[in-house]
């Protein structure tokens, strides 16, 4: 790389810049991390009853509550609660689930790989399907392409996630018989494969068993695209309004007029600039997925923290919905955390001036 | 609402030239009456000459853009429903027949019985009102409650804007669905506990909105003219900057009706919120969720169908209302 | 000039847009011919379809858009009839467009030295192995200080008058034998402006290109154009030599826009059409309803006091601002002290005065900090530091939140720059008006309130038919109008216009400055005038203030100013301004 070579010191230069972002954005996590965890310090508090009798459930006697409100430091003020939660959660206590008598981190940590691999999948699928949909439509106004896009982003927004999911159980399962019964990751007659990641697609492929990553991957299938679909519209629909945007632009009109060629300006010059947008977008399809990622554990029996939460809702077992709700935040802040680093790596603007 | 002025379409040939609905009154426009302002700030953004044009231009959406129409008249059907809904059905939605239990749709039950024999096409007919309600209240109470926030915030900046700044981000930091879940479990199971938690979850969405629109306009040339008008900071607020924004705002109060929507069905798909057995099409999903597989679709199928025409309806019409308003922002 | 075969040819050219309201004819019958070696000028103000003419030769009309009738050749080649694929290899290797707004027309996150060596690529003017040093050197010819190092550099790191620099290294890369430069300089400042165009024509001349350039300014077209071609709704309305244009103007649209273009050594009556029955009807200014109006004893009274007191007393004013950037948790992780102050000075100490019924000129390029004095002087911004006296009082010690209720309100207003953006698009014309009448006039009644709207609207000349009209449906002039009505609507004793005809095309300029002078003269009012055209406020102002970077560079009587400024900065904004060497 001969003629680069003056330009090392300014990639020297842009390299600490880009660390310098990064780090200046996990500083600004920190006070929506110290958000959430009052947020879920508040929400327990905030319970209209008692929130021993809560905690306790509602099999538990007078003493079990009192017992609890003990354990549990309610009987002392507010803030003392609240140095005492921070201090759990620093040690990676959030409490015992009432149902199954574990620690409800265990429970998480365990049940965790199910829910990220579903959620990872779904959002592959539609990744793969929305922005090429996107890019196309807006390549070609008024085309079928274009209408299609319009139509599949105004309906995918309006379908219900849990709905979908029902649909193509009943299609796929019930009527054609295509995929397995809707019931969790792997079909009865196989046993996991020997735990290295938890994705159960991956740790399959390390164990070199076909059959195992096949089994679980049709249990995949109809969960994933239900995930897919859901968030299939808000991505397609920014990528094709970006995406024209950006070719209105005062720039793709000056590449027009430079004579490159239709691929260049549309993929050099339009597609980084438009994926922009859509990048910021994702934050917003996270929240949605992660949501949806409930329901859809729900109606495929998924055993993931969604359905540990729900089944603790039903239970009014509080511990692990408290848990849940602070895993899905902190994971979500997380997320976004990435995107902001992803957008960072494709616009200088961001990273430069951090 | 809507009907005045948009479902007049050849009622009058249009002879007043300007907009008598200028002057003094475009100040006041209530926000109760929101979506017909939505209308009425057409001409503001359209290219020709005045009210008329912008009605003449929102029959125009109405007419070549015959999706919206059908939106429209789709949500006239809804609102009837929710109206009228309890008075129209042939059943009773909560009695049970178990001899006629899980009867596929037929001339009697149009969408079939459920497991306990009630009629589904009176139940999903007579839960419009419940969903309607709980969308209208949410979005009503977030416009109060983020709107207004946000707009204050981008207006006056400065330390309101760092607290709606801080509240939005904190919200913004749970997955919304999530949050929702937890302040309904921990507010206690009930509808208005869903409402306020769908209100709160799209508290940021409305604050972030009206900041952003307010704050351009801060420093407009109108509103600096205001000032040497000798308006106080309170009177440029509300006469000036709000007139503004409402026309945007209506248009996300009708995309977030559907959201509003899909999000309390959810919540009580999980078993939150609503109780059985109360008819509400999220909850009639979850009760027939369990027969998906054995083959008795219409119990689920019927109740998450109106869920979705109800959803892609207030979605169909917030883009047609965003064409009326704004003609170049089109999608 | 030899007329063998021009390089281009634009015959009879008409261009059609397909829009909602159905088709419009942007461009009709229009005739352009352009030797080698010829710069053309295509003036006209907005809407004369000068830039879509452009877009057909380069055939990149938006899609709405098309070439209906008649043809375009160049270099032979018949450019309707072509490929897409030869209009490619046409396009920024034989002719090539620099556009307004340079650091839009730049991918803004791919570095510049990418961008042209994209262009050399595509036409793949040099091998691979010496894409970046030929960028390089191509960043060095449009005279880009240190070329290694801003090849690196993304678009928004460079300043606009260098962003049109890479906008040109782009167009000119490949040597095409055409340039088209569409308002090249709009939007930049004026010493900034000579220097792009002196580059653009050294650069084109020196290769022998042919240039057309698109502008709305004729003086600029006059000054570096051989020959200038004025175009009206779409139309070509003359075509002539550079240095006859200003001589003997021959089609009345042409005169008319010449006479509007402010020159050294016309007057503000000089700026309107000869016979003004022969274009545009006069709007009725009611020179008779002024003397009716029950003004003339007030403004009477305030001449008088000219010898008095000044108006307005500025004392050394301060105006700073926090740096931006830095700020929390960054600065703690910075490893050396920022070497810069943690301020900026906007306006730096500056002092002045302003007479009753007396006229002052702030002119200056942007960001010298003349709007900010003006919006301290106005009392909408808080001072840092220093006096402002209105009339003996100490109105910059009143907070500008306070300010705005106070009586002394209504003797402080302002016409602003943007006539769009100062009306609000929900209030009527009258509404508009009305709104300081209403806040701060002791004007009972709707009936009386409107009468007033009426007087005044009848006093800056705008129809009273047109009250009842919302903003969009205004044209520029009469939004300016309303603003105009409005700032005079209560009696105010000092007016600041800020750039007040900056938006507005030359001819409704012209008309707007009259009024203004007009209005001055009857109603007694004293202006400071916020301009970075100094042809435009010699016109109006009595006195000049030049500022620059804060500071007030000089100050004096407009003429001494003009003929011999004394400080070198006025000199070189003056020399920047385009004057056409045969006016």
């Amino acid at each position: 790389m001969g003629p680069r070579l003056h330009g090392d010191d300014y990639m020297v230069g842009a390299n600490a810049a880009m660390l310098m972002m990064v780090v200046k954005r996990m500083l600004i996590a920190v006070p929506s991390l110290i958000g959430v965890v009052i947020v879920t310090f508040l929400l327990t508090r905030a319970l209209p009853g008692d929130p021993a009798a809560y905690f306790a459930g509602p099999a538990a006697t007078k003493e079990a509550i009192e017992q609890i409100r003990v354990t549990l430091g309610l009987d002392r003020p507010l803030y003392v609660q609240f140095i005492r939660y921070v201090g759990d959660l620093a040690r990676g206590d959030l409490g015992n689930s009432l149902t199954t008598g574990q620690p409800v981190g265990y429970e998480i940590k365990t049940r965790l790989p199910a829910s990220a691999e579903l959620t990872l999948l779904g959002l592959m699928v539609s990744m793969a399907i929305a922005v090429p949909l996107g890019i196309l439509a807006a390549t070609r106004p008024n085309s079928i392409i274009d209408h299609v896009c319009r139509v599949v982003s105004t309906a995918g927004v309006s379908l219900p996630v849990f709905f979908t999911g029902l649909i193509l159980i009943y299609v796929f399962y019930y009527l054609l018989g295509w995929a397995p019964a809707p019931l969790g990751r792997l079909d009865v007659f196989f046993s996991p494969p020997p735990h290295v990641t938890g994705f159960y697609l991956v740790d399959s492929l390390i164990a070199g068993g076909g059959e195992v990553f096949f089994a679980s991957l049709k249990q995949l299938v109809l969960p994933a695209l239900t995930l897919g679909i859901f968030s299939l519209a808000p991505i397609a629909r920014m990528t094709r309004a970006s995406m024209l945007a950006v070719l209105a632009s005062d720039f793709v009109r000056t590449a027009r007029a430079s004579g490159l060629t239709p691929f260049t300006v549309i993929v050099t010059y339009a597609f980084r600039n438009a994926m922009l947008p859509v990048i910021t977008t994702l934050g917003m399809v996270f929240s949605f997925l992660l949501g949806a990622n409930v329901l859809v554990e729900k109606v495929f029996a998924w055993p993931g923290i969604g359905s540990f939460a729900v089944e603790a809702l039903i239970a009014s077992d509080f511990a692990p919905l408290q848990g849940f709700v602070l895993t899905m935040a902190v994971m979500y802040v997380v997320l976004n955390l990435l995107i902001d680093v992803l957008y960072g790596l494709i616009d200088p603007r961001v990273r430069i001036e951090a | 609402m809507l009907s005045p002025e948009a479902s007049q379409p050849n009622s009058s040939p249009t002879p007043n030239p300007s907009p008598q609905g200028g002057g003094e009154s475009t100040a006041s426009v209530a926000t109760s009456r929101g979506i017909s302002a939505g209308i009425r700030i057409a001409p503001a953004l359209a290219h020709n000459t005045g009210f008329s044009a912008g009605l003449r231009h929102a029959r125009y959406i109405l007419s070549e853009n015959a999706v919206t129409g059908f939106a429209f008249a789709l949500f006239l059907a809804i609102v009837l429903a929710a109206l009228a809904g309890p008075y129209l059905v042939p059943y009773d939605p909560l009695a049970s027949d178990t001899a006629a239990a899980l009867k596929a749709p037929s001339a009697a039950h149009w969408f079939g019985t459920d497991q306990l024999g009630r009629d589904v096409f009176s139940r999903v007919v007579v839960a419009t009102r419940l969903d309607f309600f709980i969308a209208v209240a949410s979005v009503a109470l977030v416009f109060l409650m983020g709107g207004l926030a946000g707009v204050a915030a981008g207006f006056f900046g400065g330390w309101t804007d760092r607290v709606v700044g801080r509240i939005a981000d904190t919200i913004m930091a749970f997955p919304l669905f999530v949050l929702a879940m937890g302040i309904v479990a921990a507010l206690g199971n009930t509808v208005q506990n869903v409402v306020l938690a769908t209100a709160i979850v799209n508290f940021p969405l409305y604050a972030r909105i009206a900041r952003a629109e307010a704050n351009v306009r801060r420093e407009a040339g109108f509103v600096q003219a205001a000032r040497l008008s000798g308006n106080g900071e309170l009177r440029i607020l509300l006469a000036q900057i709000l007139p503004n924004i409402m026309p945007i705002m209506v248009v996300q109060m009708s995309l977030t009706m559907g959201y509003a929507i899909l999000n309390a069905a959810g919540l009580s798909f999980i078993g939150l919120g609503v109780r059985p057995p109360t008819a509400e099409w999220g909850i009639m999903v979850a009760e027939g969720s369990a027969f998906m597989v054995s083959g008795e679709w219409w119990i689920a199928f019927f109740p998450g169908a109106a869920l979705m025409v109800a959803v892609f309806c207030f979605n169909l019409l917030g883009d047609g209302l965003r064409d009326i308003v704004d003609p170049q922002r089109r999608t | 000039m030899t007329e063998a075969v021009p390089l281009l040819d634009v015959a009879d050219l008409t261009v059609e847009f397909t829009t909602r309201r159905g088709i419009v004819r942007a461009v009709e019958h229009v005739d352009v011919r352009i030797a080698k070696g010829e710069t053309v000028g295509i003036v006209g103000e907005s809407g004369s379809g000068k830039s879509v003419t452009s877009y057909a030769v380069m055939r990149i009309l938006d899609r709405a858009g098309r070439i209906a009738a008649g043809a375009v050749h160049f270099t032979g080649l018949d450019v309707r009839a072509a490929s897409e694929d030869q209009m490619r290899n046409l396009r920024g290797r034989e002719m090539s467009m620099i556009f307004q707004n340079p650091r839009a027309a730049l991918n803004p996150i791919r570095k510049v030295g990418r961008q042209i060596e994209d262009v050399l690529e595509q036409h793949s003017q040099v091998d691979s192995s010496a894409l970046t040093d030929k960028a390089i050197e191509i960043l060095d010819q449009v005279r880009i200080a240190r070329p290694r190092e801003r090849y690196h550099a993304y678009p928004f790191e460079l300043s606009g008058g260098m962003c049109q620099r890479v906008v040109i290294a782009l167009a000119l890369a490949c040597r095409p034998q055409l340039l088209i430069a569409d308002e090249p300089t709009t939007g930049l400042d004026v010493t900034t402006q000579k220097t792009v165009m002196d580059l653009i024509v050294e650069l084109t001349k020196q290769r022998g290109m042919s240039t057309i350039l698109i502008t709305h300014d004729l003086g600029l077209a006059a000054t570096y154009c051989d020959r200038v071609v004025v175009m009206e709704k779409g139309r070509v309305v003359e075509t002539a030599l550079s240095r006859e244009i200003f001589t003997a103007p021959s089609h009345p649209y042409t005169r008319k826009l010449m006479r509007a273009t402010p020159r050294p050594g016309t007057s503000l009556r000089d700026l309107l059409p000869e016979d003004e029955s022969l274009y545009e009807a006069r709007p009725p200014t009611a020179t008779p309803t002024l003397q009716g109006g029950g003004k003339p004893t007030e403004s009477a009274a305030r001449s008088n006091g000219k010898s008095g007191a000044p108006l307005l007393v500025v004392e050394k004013l301060v105006k700073e601002y926090p740096r931006k950037g830095l700020g929390g948790f960054a600065k703690i992780f910075q490893r050396q002290p920022a070497p810069e102050p943690e301020t900026f000075r906007a306006v730096d100490g500056i002092s002045f005065t302003i007479n009753r019924g007396e006229s002052v000129g702030l002119v200056g390029e942007s960001g010298c900090g003349k709007s900010t004095t003006s919006t301290m002087v106005m009392r909408l911004i808080d001072k840092s530091d220093g006096v402002i006296m209105f009339d003996g009082e100490d109105i910059g010690a009143i907070a500008a939140k306070a300010f705005a209720k106070l009586p002394l309100r209504k003797r402080i207003q302002m016409v602003f720059q943007d006539p769009t953006d100062s009306l609000n698009p929900r209030f009527t014309a009258a509404r508009a008006i009305a709104d300081p009448i209403l806040r701060l006039a002791n004007l009972k009644g709707r009936e009386s309130v409107r009468a007033r709207c009426e007087a005044l609207a009848r006093q800056v000349g705008l129809p009273v038919e047109l009250l009842d009209r919302f903003p969009h449906q205004l044209s520029g002039g009469q939004k300016a109008r309303v603003g105009i009505a409005r700032a005079i609507a209560l009696n105010p004793e000092l007016v600041i216009l800020d750039e007040p005809t900056a938006a507005l095309d030359v001819s409704v300029q012209a008309v707007v400055l009259n009024l203004l002078q007009e209005l001055k003269d009857t109603l007694g009012m004293s202006y400071l005038f916020v301009s970075h055209d100094l042809n435009v406020v010699r016109l109006l102002c009595d006195r000049v203030i030049v500022m620059r970077a804060g500071r007030i560079v000089e100050q004096g009587p407009t003429e001494e100013i003009l003929v011999s400024p004394q400080a070198q900065y006025t000199r070189d904004l003056l020399a920047a301004i385009p004057h056409p060497m045969f006016a």
